[in-house]
């Protein structure tokens, strides 16, 4: 296959950036995408251009590093990471633009390298249960309806991607907030700063800038991990509950 | 030197229980005067640094990629053990301890692997405790699984992610800790040395990825949670960040590197598609529960295929060789990894692979489509078939899978003791980065028991004993150790970036994988061996004088983060053909084709080889000094594995 | 800042305006539409005049007449503030976008669609509503007693094509406002259930289409039938 790419290319934080067009010759249809990327890097070092910098490390659709907004999707065409995502979902002769998350709340680093320490500040704001290690009860003491741990799995398969984000018109990251909300509130650990991890973490959440909710079902309709927007609703539900009825004032 | 384990004395289950009785505590309003350094925030770093900083330690800690949520762990399907026997099928602390220590093919120490054992318990609950989301019977107890061939039920498992659950649980009390202000947290910061004090450690010198910057952080103690080198091998199951960087040199500054041979090789990955390929995906090594594996039975049937004259579908039962149904009666599709491995590599060799490469076997589930229907198949790997056909394009449910063995895991590590101490003091190691637990080879589902055991159960104990017998003044970063180590970083970074060669860095790594797979792979010979030394030497001189990097220092440079880490591969590689030319026996994960059974199996050495291999560094070009720690038996019967 | 203020200046307090005062004008609009389906009577507008000045002079009514009016006000500054915020959560757009493939078109566009509402409202209420309270409405007679004879500027208005065609291209957007609005403005106040979700949804879009439709109907009916 012989592919263009329009590639963003940016050289640091402070650079104003802009696309770049490459042409990719001999691509397998067996390679995944960042291959694709890999070999396009060696062709530019050889030739003594600054390889295409982007986020990737598992590469196998877990760690959720990479990134990528290809062709007006985040993560390309399949409801997958960029690294699962394979060349045969392209065809011969196409031309790809490839860009970074954009996102007030994900500078830019290089290239297609963004920073996403938001979701980390979102986590660290109450995405726990207070427990040091140790002086826990038995794993066995509280009984989980199984319901309930499929849900909170559900919840918890979140990669903290960033997909979500850039594939929202508003740039919001209300499902990664409400993904972990969620998983807390249903489960028993969770209960007992329930209102007041709800309060926190949206508040964290919007001071880092993101968007707020419109309701589309774009997030949930690129969600590598395919996570559902009724966590949304439940992360409203414990919102509202817990500013009418908690003590922080 | 003479390497002391320092395993407490007295019967094995009194041996932790006593040895945390003894070890000296530091004073609740003194740990605030402490510092340390964790590096890495997978399962054993991310727990530690928690724990510790639970505990009123100042942590640092730092990881490569931009989060800590990232680091490999999370990759982990199956599940992690636990001694809990809640499914009153007869295990036991003593029966995973013993079965730990029989699968590692007794190269792991009794002491270590017990407690390992004892504190499996303990980690489960905490897990729930922070809300792990792990499988639930309808009653709302935790369910289990019995996991890579094991008699009982012991694995705890949260769908096929348990290491992405497990991460994200340790990362959170992590996060808790953030907020809270003990840990300072160190992104997108790799460790490119470690500064060594008379005699201790005392902080190490990192390269800030974004701007480039080398800086120097001081502490009274280092704990090395930075994994395993798989990706020595180029391809591995590991993320394609993973690296030996941190962990080799420490080992320059003095920190002994044990067992460095043994390799886990995992049977049930995705083979090869080309030159192209980057890294290698497992799939769970549940599929053998209903998969059978298969080759053609002549070179003539597997050249049609390979050639795209017939399909797997048309070759007839007679046609078709079952070799581990065949050989191994009794466990069949399910004999232990290695074993499972190296016999698809007996068959690729004997030219009967099925892929255009020539590597790779069947993995068929014809026979339980039928005996079960599609439906029930669906049920059970529907995700994992889903998985394998986005990579390969290929419907498992009508053609059979294509796998190949693949690097998973490796058992080798920093040398510790019995506090995880390394042999510089206050430099510890934990998780797959040590060398300790596993022995020659690791059982399914306990690489999540280790790192967790470590971080969360053993390291607050042995760094406290370590601490409580250090001053509580802070670490002087202005000592010229500093300085020096952190000149040193910097003048090898500007050495790679001089360099200005022709091939890029992954044609070194590639070079360096590929001598490594066939020469010290799945099976290994003396000639070999020796080859790939000469060859790796080579590979090493021409890297140093021919290698791309383009870019400077002062800024992100993956191209430049890659050099730095293939340089070290380059030297570690040589250390484990040394090894494994060492140790003239077969065990676990190491097979020395000069030493096997008359049908073929692994031949241990147990008079001459029972022991812990540690390498002492002696300088650039030197030839590493072998040091031995004899490995005591006093609880457990040596005897052969057998699996026929 | 209390907590209420600051509850209100959160992205979802923000939401909760949203969704309260667009819930409470898919109710208003309920009751509009079927007060004016009376326009169809045939009886020369003697039942629409009446329930015209019951609209305007019933006290209860009035009260909820103001509330309309705040939740009017309130939807619109909030959608502004919402928009400010979600405007400036990505200051640099992408060049390529492919929304279509992963969300409806009115969801992305409920802010162009409510503007176009608004001048919509804009003129209508300067239309009939001004008319109404301050305008030179000509009066009738109904059993000795006099009503403001909204029904003959009604009839009037919708003479005039132009007019007409504004009514009911108006009302298309309302009906796309409408079919994405009314499910989220459920979901934004966390009433999601899997046993009743889909009974909103489903609700919600047979309401866009009915209710916009009964509303286009009416000037129609009117200019086919002078």
């Amino acid at each position: 296959m012989k592919l263009t790419l329009k590639i963003w290319r940016q050289k640091n934080a402070a650079d104003k950036g802009g696309f770049v067009t490459y042409v990719a010759d001999h691509v397998s249809k067996d390679m995944s995408f960042l291959e694709m990327l890999d070999v396009l890097n060696d062709q530019l070092t050889e030739k003594g251009e600054d390889p295409v910098h982007f986020d990737h490390d598992c590469r196998e659709g877990i760690c959720g590093m990479c990134s990528l907004y290809i062709n007006g999707k985040p993560h390309g065409p399949l409801q997958t990471t960029t690294c699962q995502l394979h060349m045969r979902s392209f065809s011969d002769g196409e031309t790809i633009t490839i860009e970074p998350w954009r996102a007030k709340a994900f500078p830019v680093v290089k290239d297609l390298v963004v920073n996403r320490s938001a979701f980390d500040r979102i986590i660290q704001a109450g995405g726990y249960v207070s427990v040091n290690t140790g002086g826990v009860p038995d794993a066995n003491e509280i009984p989980i309806p199984k319901t309930v741990a499929d849900l909170a799995m559900d919840a918890a398969q979140c990669i903290g991607c960033g997909a979500c984000v850039a594939a929202c018109k508003n740039a919001s990251a209300m499902l990664f907030t409400s993904a972990k909300v969620s998983q807390l509130a249903l489960l028993p650990q969770g209960q007992v700063e329930r209102k007041t991890r709800a309060e926190k973490m949206v508040a964290q959440m919007d001071a880092e800038g993101f968007g707020a909710c419109t309701n589309t079902g774009a997030c949930e309709a690129e969600c590598p991990k395919g996570i559902s927007i009724t966590n949304i609703a439940r992360m409203n539900r414990e919102y509202f509950s817990a500013v009418v009825s908690s003590d922080n004032m | 030197m003479i390497l002391d384990s320092k395993i407490p004395a007295g019967p094995l289950a009194e041996k932790w229980t006593k040895h945390k009785f003894n070890s000296k505590l530091v004073n609740p309003a003194n740990k605030r005067k402490y510092d340390v350094i964790v590096v890495g925030t997978g399962l054993a770093g991310a727990s530690a640094a928690a724990s510790l900083a639970e505990l009123g330690y100042n942590v640092k800690a730092f990881c490569f990629q931009d989060s800590p949520r990232r680091a490999h762990s999370i990759a982990a399907q199956g599940g992690i053990n636990a001694a809990k026997n809640y499914q009153n099928d007869g295990d036991s602390i003593y029966r995973l301890f013993y079965d730990t220590i029989k699968g590692g093919d007794y190269r792991a120490r009794e002491g270590n692997v017990y407690r390992l054992a004892e504190v499996s318990v303990k980690i489960i609950d905490q897990c729930v405790a922070q809300g792990v989301p792990f499988a639930r019977e309808y009653g709302g107890l935790l369910a289990n699984r019995s996991f890579g061939g094991a008699q009982v039920s012991r694995t705890f498992y949260a769908r096929g992610q348990t290491g992405q659950q497990l991460l994200l649980g340790a990362y959170s009390a992590l996060s808790r800790q953030v907020a809270n202000g003990k840990v300072k947290l160190f992104p997108r910061t790799e460790m490119m040395d470690l500064v060594v004090i008379d005699g201790q450690a005392k902080g190490i010198v990192t390269r800030n990825l974004i701007t480039g910057a080398v800086e120097t952080h001081a502490a009274h103690a280092v704990l090395l949670c930075t994994g395993g080198y798989g990706n020595v091998f180029f391809l591995s199951t590991n993320a394609m960040g993973s690296n030996v960087t941190a962990a080799w040199r420490a080992h320059k500054r003095g920190a002994y590197f044990a067992n460095p041979c043994f390799t886990q090789i995992h049977p049930t990955c995705i083979p090869v598609s080309g030159d192209h390929q980057s890294k290698l995906t497992l799939m769970s090594e549940s599929l053998r529960n209903d998969g059978r594996v298969w080759v053609p039975a002549t070179q003539e049937i597997a050249e049609k295929l390979r050639k795209g004259q017939i399909k797997a579908n048309d070759i007839k039962e007679e046609e078709r060789d079952y070799f581990l149904e065949r050989k191994y009666p009794s466990f069949g599709n399910l004999v232990p990894r290695d074993v499972a491995s190296r016999n698809a590599k007996y068959v690729c060799d004997e030219g009967r692979g099925v892929n255009e490469t020539g590597e790779a076997v069947f993995l068929d589930f014809r026979d339980a489509i039928k005996r079960d229907t599609r439906k029930i198949i669906e049920q059970k790997y529907g995700n994992l078939f889903d998985m394998y056909k986005q990579i390969t394009g290929e419907d498992p449910y009508e053609m059979p899978m294509m796998i190949y063995p693949a690097v998973h895991y490796t058992m080798g590590g920093l040398w510790v003791d019995y506090n995880l101490m390394t042999t510089v003091p206050g430099l510890y190691a934990l998780g797959e980065a040590n060398f300790s637990e596993h022995g020659a080879n690791r059982l399914g589902a306990s690489a999540l028991m280790q790192g967790l055991a470590d971080g969360y159960f053993v390291i607050p104990y042995t760094v406290g004993d370590y601490l409580a017998q250090l001053a509580p003044t802070k670490v002087d970063e202005n000592h010229p150790e500093f300085a020096r180590a952190k000149e040193e970083v910097k003048q090898g970074i500007e050495r790679i970036l001089k360099i200005n060669g022709t091939k890029p860095v992954d044609y070194f790594h590639k070079k360096l994988g590929k001598i490594m797979w066939d020469k010290c792979g799945m099976a290994r010979t003396e000639s070999g061996l020796k080859e790939a030394k000469a060859e790796i030497q080579a590979l090493k001189k021409e890297f140093w004088s021919n290698v791309k990097v383009l870019g400077t220092n002062e800024e992100l440079n993956q191209t430049l983060e890659k050099a730095n880490r293939v340089a070290d591969f380059l030297e570690l590689g040589e250390l484990m053909v040394d090894d494994a030319l060492n140790r003239n026996e077969s065990c676990g994960g190491h097979f020395r084709e000069e030493y096997q059974t008359p049908d073929g199996e692994a031949l241990r050495d147990d008079e001459n080889y029972a022991y812990v291999a540690a390498w002492k560094y002696l300088g650039e070009g030197k030839e590493e000094e072998l040091v031995k720690e004899e490995l005591v038996f006093e609880n457990v019967k040596l005897t052969q594995r057998s699996y026929k | 800042m209390t907590w209420v203020t600051k509850t209100l200046q959160s992205s979802l307090g923000r939401k909760l305006i949203m969704a309260l005062t667009g819930l409470f004008l898919i109710l208003f609009l309920t009751g509009h539409v079927s007060g004016n389906l009376l326009l169809f009577k045939g009886d020369g507008g003697q039942a629409f005049n009446m329930y015209a000045k019951f609209m305007t002079t019933n006290p209860g009514v009035k009260l909820l007449s103001y509330l309309t009016y705040i939740s009017v006000i309130g939807h619109v500054i909030y959608s502004i503030f919402l928009t400010q915020q979600n405007k400036s959560a990505r200051p640099v757009s992408y060049s390529t976008s492919n929304g279509s493939s992963n969300s409806a078109w009115s969801s992305r566009n409920m802010g162009v669609l409510g503007t176009i509402i608004l001048i919509f409202l804009v003129v209508h209420l300067q239309g009939f509503w001004y008319q109404m309270h301050w305008g030179n409405v000509p009066t009738v007679e109904y059993e000795g007693e006099t009503y403001k004879n909204l029904f003959e500027i009604v009839s009037f208005a919708f003479q005039n094509g132009l007019l007409v065609g504004g009514y009911v291209l108006a009302m298309v957007f309302l009906a796309f406002h409408l079919s994405h609005g009314f499910a989220s403005a459920f979901q934004t106040l966390g009433l999601n259930h899997k046993k009743y979700s889909p009974a909103i949804k489903a609700i919600g879009q047979v309401y866009c289409v009915v209710v916009p439709a009964l509303f286009a109907s009416m000037p129609l009916y009117i200019y086919f039938t002078s």
